[in-house]
This record gives C-alpha cells, sequence and structure tokens, in this order.
C-alpha cells in the first residue's frame, strides 16, 4: 500500500493516519459475510452423505463436485489474533470438515482475499485432509505490481501458505480488468505466461485457466489464444440475471458460457448468487419463487441454474454460514435440473428483477480498503436493501414516505458508521479499477449521498 | 388541598423540565417549550415583558408560589429534602432560624455584579438544574436510549436510534457535580437554605413576597405553640415564640396549613405587617476553568500485512483518525446569535441548546469569559441546513430565528483553506468534497497550477457568500486537522 503510493512522505498528510486495518474490517463483515440472509436459508433437514453430484473434468476425467467452496468470505475474528490473521480458524475448520464429509472437493482462493489471509487459513484447514481428496484452486493476482519477480514471487508464496507441492487449478485472475493492455502487461509482455505453461508441463500446476470480468473483446481475444495455451477451464460469471441482463461491462453469460461450450472448455462458475442479490431480493419476487417450490430456499433456484448447464465443472460460492453451506448441500446433493419452463420462469424473474435500481455490487471489497476510510460495500448494500425493501422513496408524495425516510436514515447509522459513510467520499476514484463490475463508485456513493441529503433536508 | 395541588403541579413542571433537557429529537420542544421560557432569569434576558409582569404579579398576589412550582432547581431541592425527611428519626427536622438579611443581599449585589462581568450563570438557579440535568442525567438517558435501540435494531425496528454519548466539556461537567451536591448536602439538612440566603430570585421574589396579598397567617387564639408547624417548615422561617411567619422567606409550600392540628394556619388574605429576615450561611460553588476536549479514542489496531511480494488485498478498513479542533480567533456562535457581546450578555448556560443539537455541533465553552455558554465547533458534525433546534428552544432570545431562510443567510464565520493540509496537494487525488456540500455554492475549484488548466484543482473560498456552517470542515479528508475551517465572526449578517 504504502509503497504503491509515491506522495504520502509529507508530514501532514493524512496517509499517516491511515493504516489497513483488521479490527473494524472484522467487526463489520462478520456480521455481513456474503451476504445471504439467514432467513432464506431454506427449509432444514439433513443431507446423505455421498449424493453429491459431480462433473467430469475432461481433460484428466478426475471428478469434481458440483459445489465448489469459494474462500473469499471466510467468517472473521472481531480482531485479529497473535498473527495478525483475521479469520475465524476455527469455523473455517468446522465448515471445511462439514463440507468434504458432504463431498466437496473444489477449494478456490487468492493471495489477496481476506486482506491477504484466506489462503492460509484454507492451507490450514485443507491440510489435515489427504491431499489427493481436495482440488485447490488459487490464482496470479499480480494487480498492483505485475513485474515478473513480484509475479514469481507471489505464485510461489501460494505454495508455502497452502502448504502444498502442486496446485490443481490455477487462474489468471480477473482478466478485463482494465482492457486488453492490462492483460498483455500482467501475463504477456513480462513472460509469465511461458513461465506458467512450463509450470504446468513441470506438473506443478495441473490445470491453467483464467477468470473473467470485462468487455467482450478482450474475452475474444484471450479465447483466441486457447490454440497456443490450450486453457483447461474458465471462470465466468453466470447466474439467471446476467445470462442477458449483464451489467455496466460485463458480458451476457450466455455468450461467454456459449463460447466455451463451443470449444469444449470446462466453464467454473463464479458470483452464481451475485454476492447475495439473488437470495436477499424483493419480497414480491421471493414469492414469486416460493409459490413454485415452497420447500426450496431463493438461492436454491439460482444454484439450480447455474448448475444445470453440463459444461459447468463446479459452482463457486463463498460460504460465510453454516447454514448456507446446507442449502447449497441440499440443492446438490444431487442436483435437480432445471427443466426448459423452470429456466423461462427464471428468465421472467430476472426481467422484473431488473425493474428495481439496484446497483450491482457483489460485495467481494475487491475496491476495499479505500484511503479515505469510506465502507463502499457496505453503503451500496445499505441502499439496496432500501431498494428492495420499497425505502427509496421517489418523492416527498409518497405514500410510505415518512416511515420509509426514518428506515433509511436509522438504518444508514446503523450499517455504517458515520465516518464511513458516502458523504466523506472524496471522488478520488482510486477504487474504480478494482471493480470487477465496473461500477463508477464514486459516482454512485455522490448520489447515494445526495438522495440521503434530501431526505435529512425533507426536500425530496 | 392547596398542599397536595402544589405538590401536584411542581411534579408536572419539574418532570416535564427535566425532560426538555433530556429529550435529544426535539420534538417535546414544541408542546413545553414555554416552561423554560417562563423562568424568570431568561424572561428577564429576553426582557419578556408580559412573563416578568406575570411572575411579579402572581408573587404579589400568592407569596413565592415561583419557587415551590415553577423553579425546578427549587422542586429538585424538595425532593432531596422530602427523602432525607422520611429518614426515622428525621421529621420534625426543621426549627426556627432567623433570617441572614445581609448575607442575601450582599449574594444578590454579588450576582449582579458576576452577571456584569459575564459570570451571572453559576447562580441562576434555572440554568444550574440545566447544567445538572444535562450533565448528570442525560448520559443515563442516552446510554438507557441506545440499550433500546440495540434491542429495535435486532428486532428490525426503527423505533429508537442510537446516539453518541460524548463529554461536551470538562468543566461544565465540574460545575454541575459541585452545584449538585452543595445544593443536594444543603437540602439534605436543611431544606431551603439555598434559596433563601444564596439565590439571586429568591432574594428577589422574597422582597416581593413580604407584601403578597394572600400568605399563611397564624391564628395567635387557636395556636398551642406546639412547634409542629416549625419544626416541618423547610424555609426555617416560623417563629413560634412571637407567632411570626418570615414571609421573605416561605415559599408558599402549605406544609405548615397541613401539619397543624388545631387548624391555626390558615392561608389567607394579608392583615398584618411582615416580619424581619434571617437565615444561615451556605457556600457558592467553585468553578473549574480548566478545559479539556473529550476525544474518542478509536482504539483500533492497525495490522499491515508484510509479505515477501508486494500486492493489494481485499477488504479492510483504512483507520479513521479522530479531527482535532481548529485554533480559531473568534469563536463561533449559532446563526440567530446575532454578535457575541449580544449573545453573551443574554445567555445564562442553561444548556437547553446544547441538549438538543442534533449535530453535536454546541457544547458549553471552556473559555473564561464564556464559561459554560455555548459555542460551535465542527470535528463531530456541522450546522446542517434543515436544523433551527438551538433557536427554538433557547428561552432567553440569546439566540434567535425567524426561519430556516433567515438561518440560511445568516453568515456566522467565513471558511478558510490551508494549503498545507489539503489532500490534493499532499496526496496527489482530486478531492471535491468541500466544494460539493457547500450549502451556498461559496467554494469553487480552481486549477493548483494556474498556467495549467488541467491540473489538479483547489478549493477556493468566496468569503461574501460564505455562511461558516462547517459542512467543508467537518467533511475535509485531511485528519486531524482540516485543510479548510471556519473563522467566527463578532457580529453576524445577513447576506
Amino acid at each position: 500500500m504504502d509503497t504503491k503510493d509515491k506522495r504520502s512522505k509529507d508530514s501532514i498528510s493524512r496517509r499517516n493516519f491511515l493504516k489497513i486495518m483488521g479490527v473494524g474490517a472484522a467487526a463489520l463483515t462478520g456480521c455481513r459475510g456474503d451476504g445471504r440472509a439467514a432467513g432464506n436459508a431454506g427449509p432444514s433437514g439433513t443431507v446423505a452423505e455421498g449424493s453429491m453430484s459431480y462433473r467430469t473434468n475432461p481433460k484428466n476425467g478426475e471428478r469434481v463436485s458440483l459445489l465448489g467452496y469459494g474462500c473469499m468470505r471466510w467468517p472473521t475474528l472481531q480482531e485479529p489474533d497473535a498473527t495478525g490473521n483475521v479469520i475465524d480458524q476455527e469455523a473455517v475448520n468446522r465448515l471445511i470438515d462439514h463440507a468434504m464429509a458432504h463431498g466437496v472437493n473444489y477449494y478456490d482462493t487468492s493471495p489477496v482475499y481476506m486482506q491477504g489471509w484466506s489462503e492460509k487459513s484454507t492451507g490450514i484447514a485443507l491440510k489435515r485432509y489427504p491431499r489427493d481428496k481436495y482440488l485447490i484452486a488459487t490464482k496470479l493476482s499480480n494487480f498492483s505490481n505485475y513485474t515478473r519477480e513480484n509475479s514469481i514471487a507471489m505464485y510461489r508464496q501460494s505454495f508455502a501458505d497452502l502448504q502444498v507441492d502442486y496446485i490443481d487449478y490455477y487462474l489468471l485472475h480477473s482478466i478485463g480488468n482494465g482492457g486488453i493492455k492490462t492483460f498483455r502487461a500482467r501475463y504477456i509482455d513480462n513472460g509469465m505466461i511461458d513461465f506458467l505453461l512450463e509450470e504446468r508441463r513441470a506438473g506443478r500446476i495441473r490445470n491453467l485457466g483464467f477468470s473473467f470480468h470485462g468487455t467482450q473483446a478482450v474475452f475474444d481475444e484471450v479465447l483466441a489464444m486457447h490454440d497456443r495455451v490450450h486453457w483447461d477451464f474458465v471462470q465466468i460469471q453466470l447466474n439467471y440475471v446476467d445470462w442477458r441482463h449483464a451489467s455496466g461491462n460485463n458480458v451476457p453469460a450466455e455468450y461467454l458460457y456459449g463460447e466455451l461450450e463451443k470449444r469444449g472448455i470446462p466453464a467454473i462458475i463464479m458470483e452464481p448468487l451475485l454476492g447475495g442479490r439473488l437470495s436477499k431480493v424483493p419480497d414480491h419476487i421471493a414469492t414469486r419463487l416460493k409459490e413454485r417450490r415452497p420447500e426450496s430456499s431463493v438461492a436454491s433456484w439460482a444454484f439450480r441454474f447455474a448448475g444445470s448447464p453440463e459444461g459447468v465443472l463446479t459452482v463457486l460460492s463463498g460460504m460465510t454460514y453454516m447454514e448456507h453451506l446446507q442449502d447449497n448441500l441440499r440443492t446438490y446433493s444431487p442436483l435437480e435440473p432445471l427443466s426448459d419452463d423452470e429456466r423461462q420462469f427464471l428468465f421472467d424473474t430476472a426481467d422484473l428483477m431488473m425493474q428495481y435500481p439496484t446497483i450491482p455490487c457483489n460485495d467481494c471489497k475487491y475496491c476495499m480498503p479505500c484511503p479515505y476510510g469510506i465502507d463502499i460495500p457496505a453503503v451500496l448494500l445499505h441502499y439496496n436493501k432500501c431498494v428492495n425493501e420499497g425505502n427509496v422513496p421517489r418523492d416527498g408524495e409518497d405514500p410510505n414516505y415518512h416511515a420509509a425516510r426514518r428506515a433509511f436514515l436509522i438504518g444508514y447509522d446503523r450499517s455504517v458508521p458515520r465516518l464511513r459513510q458516502a458523504s466523506h467520499c472524496i471522488g478520488c476514484e482510486q477504487c474504480n479499477p478494482h471493480c470487477p463490475q465496473s461500477i463508477d463508485i464514486p459516482k454512485q456513493l455522490h448520489r447515494i449521498d445526495e438522495f440521503v441529503e434530501q431526505l435529512k433536508r425533507n426536500t425530496l | 388541598m392547596l398542599r397536595k395541588s402544589r405538590i401536584a403541579a411542581a411534579a408536572i413542571f419539574f418532570v416535564c423540565i427535566t425532560l426538555l433537557f433530556l429529550d435529544f429529537t426535539g420534538t417535546l420542544h414544541a408542546w413545553l417549550g414555554w416552561m423554560a421560557k417562563i423562568q424568570l432569569l431568561p424572561a428577564l434576558l429576553a426582557v419578556n415583558v408580559g412573563v416578568v409582569v406575570g411572575l411579579v404579579l402572581l408573587t404579589l398576589l400568592f407569596g413565592r408560589v415561583y419557587c415551590s412550582v415553577i423553579c425546578p432547581l427549587g422542586v429538585m431541592q424538595d425532593v432531596v429534602s422530602w427523602i432525607s425527611g422520611r429518614r426515622p428519626k428525621h421529621r420534625n427536622r426543621f426549627r426556627y432560624s432567623r433570617a441572614l438579611t445581609w448575607l442575601r443581599y450582599t449574594m444578590l449585589v454579588v450576582f449582579v455584579a458576576m452577571l456584569l462581568a459575564g459570570f451571572g450563570t453559576l447562580l441562576a438557579p434555572y440554568s444550574a438544574y440545566g447544567r445538572i440535568v444535562s450533565s448528570l442525567l442525560a448520559p443515563i438517558w442516552q446510554w438507557v436510549n441506545n440499550l433500546l435501540a440495540a434491542v429495535s435494531e435486532r428486532l428490525d425496528s426503527y423505533a429508537f436510534y442510537s446516539v453518541d454519548v460524548w463529554m461536551k466539556s470538562l468543566s461544565t461537567l465540574l460545575v454541575a457535580v459541585v452545584t449538585f451536591v452543595v445544593i443536594a448536602v444543603l437540602a439534605w439538612r436543611n431544606g431551603r437554605t439555598w434559596c433563601n440566603t444564596v439565590c439571586p430570585v429568591g432574594t428577589v421574589l422574597g422582597f416581593l413576597s413580604r407584601y403578597s396579598l394572600f400568605r399563611p397567617v397564624i391564628d395567635t387564639s387557636k395556636c398551642v405553640d406546639c412547634q409542629r408547624c416549625a419544626r416541618n417548615c423547610k424555609a426555617s422561617c416560623i417563629d413560634i415564640p412571637n407567632h411570626r411567619i418570615d414571609y421573605s422567606r416561605c415559599v408558599a409550600c402549605m406544609d405548615c396549613l397541613e401539619m397543624c392540628h388545631k387548624n391555626a394556619i390558615r392561608y389567607t388574605r394579608r392583615h398584618g405587617t411582615p416580619a424581619s429576615t434571617k437565615a444561615s450561611a451556605t457556600a457558592a460553588p467553585a468553578a473549574d476553568v480548566s478545559r479539556r476536549k473529550f476525544l474518542g479514542v478509536a482504539g483500533l489496531l492497525a495490522y499491515s500485512g508484510l509479505r515477501a511480494q508486494e500486492k493489494k488485498v481485499d477488504g479492510g478498513l483504512a483507520v479513521i483518525v479522530d479531527k482535532q479542533i481548529p485554533r480559531r480567533a473568534t469563536p463561533l456562535v449559532p446563526p440567530g446569535a446575532r454578535d457575541l457581546r449580544h449573545f453573551l450578555s443574554h445567555c445564562t448556560a442553561c444548556q437547553l441548546c446544547v441538549s438538543v443539537c442534533p449535530n453535536q455541533v454546541l457544547r458549553p465553552s471552556g473559555d473564561l469569559e464564556r464559561l459554560m455558554k455555548p459555542e460551535m465547533q465542527y470535528e463531530r458534525g456541522y450546522c446542517r441546513p434543515e436544523c433551527t433546534k438551538c433557536a427554538e428552544v433557547c428561552p432567553t432570545g440569546a439566540i434567535r430565528l425567524a426561519d430556516l431562510t433567515e438561518k440560511a443567510s445568516t453568515q456566522i464565520g467565513h471558511a478558510v483553506w490551508t494549503r498545507a493540509n489539503c489532500v490534493v496537494v499532499n496526496d496527489g487525488v482530486q478531492c471535491t468534497n468541500c466544494s460539493r456540500h457547500c450549502p451556498t455554492g461559496a467554494i469553487r475549484m480552481v486549477p493548483l497550477d494556474a498556467s495549467d488548466p488541467k491540473s489538479l484543482r483547489i478549493p477556493a473560498v468566496n468569503e461574501e457568500l460564505c455562511i461558516g456552517c462547517g459542512a467543508c470542515e467537518n467533511l475535509c479528508p485531511a485528519r486531524p486537522f482540516s485543510a479548510i475551517h471556519v473563522e467566527g465572526h463578532e457580529r453576524h449578517r445577513l447576506i
């Protein structure tokens, strides 16, 4: 952080006062998790062990559980432990034990997740199992410094933190962010792609692929390298909303999946639930889904959608809570594929959801930490929550205006400490390049701030 | 009957005035604000002729009913004294004492002198009570509220919201503690000693009540000299051997009427001559003049992950350092104060405005000249455009606003930019937060390098448009000292 910033030496500079911290993050993120409300965890009931659906990797024939564990949203501690780790290791062990017992064998992490602690904690928990019982996926997350030396150092550190001597699935992380230029700088010009191909040949990387967020042109160009690189898999964002209504720069999942299917490349699915936005839905959407399958959770629809295409190797879910893990295990043990009728029903549901002006934030925290202390995802999530609950009045004439105003303002102070609210966003735009959903974060924060200001002044 | 009516009325006034100081939402003031405005000293300072004449007439007609019913500090002493009297062997604990007239008038002269010097607020009864409630009771009230807010948050209800409890001024807290202890001890031991020796309002009203039309009178034909009335008179003003009552000290509490078995005391029209006065001594509360700001410490541990390779990791929150208060050449007082001199000569430091300020801007000053009178600081919040709470509640007219428009166009100070603190200069990032939040558009962004129109832009304040609300100072990202701060004006003006 500090080395990146060349302007911070002045004694009065605020950077002296701003340091990355774990505690506040732990206190705040610990209760948000992947954003799936516990109330949506669905009907209880134990899942029979050994009934998990598996897909086969066409390259080597290995069986991959349809449910993959995303290690970006582990439960956190109130404050970091003695080593500085922000993750609740005991809770992680419990979750992984439960997942392993029910057949989950794919674990996806990155050197930058969880303030840099995800690999270490995931490695500690998995170390307790034989190495051939689980598949590990991690990434080359060389966003801030992409020299060859730094990239290789990051690659090697992953082995140390995960305590492994080979990695099953290795990804070029978040291709498309920053366009084709950034892609070339991160992987081609510094020779990293050749380095990684060599590592694959040596067996330290068993499958090489990339995760993708960005425009179609970048996707096409990187996929065109298939003849030379031979991508073993590609990780894409796929869910029933993004299938046709991808937000920002994102490409509709229908296209992404279609291109992969054409080439016979297995797809790994991320954001099947849009960071909880497909489980925390407006009330009448939830009712609509419940009417159709009263005993299934709202989230289960999204997982069935993501898991139904045959070319999908695994569907990742960042499960913070045991209840979410159990719900997802129920959905995939075994998977009941969507019928054509149900697919259409979900597309219609997506069309209905598009009428709600939520901000496409998936709470991935790539934008964080904001150097000026704003809790960006918390602000956006509070706004989305109020949109879904009908607490964003259009104007003062709204029949619900007074109750909605109170709910929005009091809820705002509860969800986000005052000093971390949108009014403190200075508009420096340092967050924007990090957002995989290409949200113009300062613009949204200023819009929310203006709305709050109107509510406070009663001038809406 | 008379006594019961007095107690009922006193209870209503006491509870309602206390609630005025506790209610941080500001909703009660619409209904009960008049109770603060009929207090004698605030009414005098507000030149509220109607109220003053009314109170004088009330006293001339019925004696010091004001001291027994309207004055919250008087009622507080009655409560303390009543509890003290409930102890076993402490019934009939009072006795007649001679009035200390010289002390009373000396104290009155001292008070007037202090008032002119600007310290009169120390002895003013209503203000003293306000400080006690807002310093000692309000924090408890707010903590209970926060507990309820935490519960209602769990229940997903918006009935309660949490508020910050913070020490606004150490000196005011100390003054409140000393005042409370001194008055409570006096009341515990001797009832209304404070009111009849120190309190300037008591002395003035006592002078009037000597001539009141209605008063308790001893019927010597019925009196058996049992001393029951005198032993229960908290003002120690019934002289049974001479069958006289010192009406300058009698607060018309009517206790003696009910105490007398022989119906020898009646509250009736005057037909006699007033008696002489005397009473016991007391001490004035000391004032601590030290000033210390209570700075909430974030207390958050910093963590920086040192690893072999360089990476920007995801998540976490930057530590936010508390803002510090800049040195201001001229203190900031709220719009509606008109000018510093007017403000200081009218304010009695009752803390009502400090109690209701929803933006944590107002707090009692620790400065000797303005001791405990409110001043504005912007490190916790700023003077928001939709709020005129302080002017609505001010009983003395020290802060007076016609409407929101007047506030929006009143210049109480002007913003000053400090280059050395600005993040545009120091961090090399574009920041427009001060300009974006300025309600009057007084801050324009101009190029840092005048010769390069594309360079980063810095704020430029048009002092003529600035009203001094402090939005820029409060929301400035520079910490602990903002890069833009407000300097107060001695005379406010409309722009």
